[in-house]
């Protein structure tokens, strides 16, 4: 893959990685990190690209695998607590504040699913991919990506029910 | 579109058989401001999808072009030295020119030192001449001595 190609093809991918590299770390800082270092690594092997049907899947697939290696590797070095954190210091800013605002509510849901649930939602809701590439991406069955997919929906909607009805009551 | 229409379409959506065509009706119908209360959090949910949607990545990304370039140096270094020995060393490399031109200078020089011999030969002569006259006199001197 000549350099022209590569920056028509798969540069304009970079905001697609960094929205997934976002939703699964979480940090916008480590995400766009993430997204450099994937892009440096797609950069260096751009000459295999034309090896692979889809480009654009090729990189959903290893943003996935790098991020879900990094989460790891932050678990493992005990960084869980300045993780947990992070996040008890949001939920008491957001209580604080006492934004009732129900869309920064669905990201709070989004990120309390599942690893899988939350990159199909990811994939299908925000990135608009078919089925069967999230299938590719993700290494699952199309029925299975459809299963995990609506239970992730009813999970968020039941949640924003509770939420709203405690509000109320 | 009308209620009854959007009804159906959540029910498959929460069981995820819509398409995306369908799923795009969804999206504009919770765009619009007349939300029926039951259905509010589905507007939550897409507004929050859209708003995801509108994310950019700002940051540059740095990608390293940087070629070996001493590799390509080391050649042309190759190279040069090559092409000044074999100058260097090339015997007699004379262009036709410039062999024609060292023939006619040769030929001038070679007229101009005839010219010289020439005349040196002519005073040579005279000055024999007067030699020979300053011998007479010394002669005739010492025979009368």
């Amino acid at each position: 893959m000549q350099q022209t190609e590569f920056l028509n093809t798969v540069l304009p991918l970079k905001d697609k990685v960094f929205r997934l590299a976002k939703r699964l770390l979480v940090s916008i800082d480590e995400a766009e990190d993430a997204t450099q270092e994937l892009f440096l690594k797609l950069w260096k092997n751009k000459s295999k690209l034309k090896n692979y049907s889809s480009v654009e899947a090729f990189a959903m697939t290893m943003t996935k695998n790098y991020c879900l290696d990094q989460l790891k590797a932050k678990r493992s070095n005990n960084l869980k607590l300045v993780h947990s954190n992070y996040k008890d210091n949001n939920i008491s800013l957001e209580r604080d504040i006492e934004v009732k605002d129900s869309v920064s509510k669905v990201h709070e849901l989004i990120e309390k699913l599942p690893e899988k649930q939350k990159l199909i939602i990811q994939l299908r809701d925000i990135e608009n991919f078919e089925f069967e590439e999230i299938g590719k991406i993700l290494d699952l069955q199309p029925t299975a990506v459809r299963v995990a997919l609506s239970r992730a929906r009813k999970t968020i909607r039941q949640q924003l029910i509770k939420q709203h009805n405690y509000g109320i009551s | 579109m009308e209620l009854a229409n959007i009804e159906q379409l959540i029910e498959k959506y929460e069981n995820a058989e819509t398409s995306l065509q369908e799923e795009q009706v969804l999206a504009a119908y919770f765009q619009q401001d007349n939300t029926p209360v039951h259905l509010l959090e589905y507007k939550a949910m897409f507004g929050y999808f859209n708003e995801s949607k509108a994310e950019r990545f700002t940051k540059t990304i740095p990608l390293k072009t940087k070629k070996p370039y001493w590799k390509w140096a080391s050649v042309a270094a190759a190279a040069i030295l090559l092409v000044s020995i074999y100058t260097i060393n090339k015997p007699g490399s004379l262009s036709d020119q410039e062999r024609i031109e060292a023939q006619l200078a040769y030929q001038e020089t070679q007229k101009a030192f005839q010219l010289i011999s020439q005349n040196l030969n002519k005073g040579e002569s005279v000055a024999i001449a007067g030699l020979q006259e300053f011998q007479k006199t010394q002669n005739k001197v010492f025979k009368n001595n």
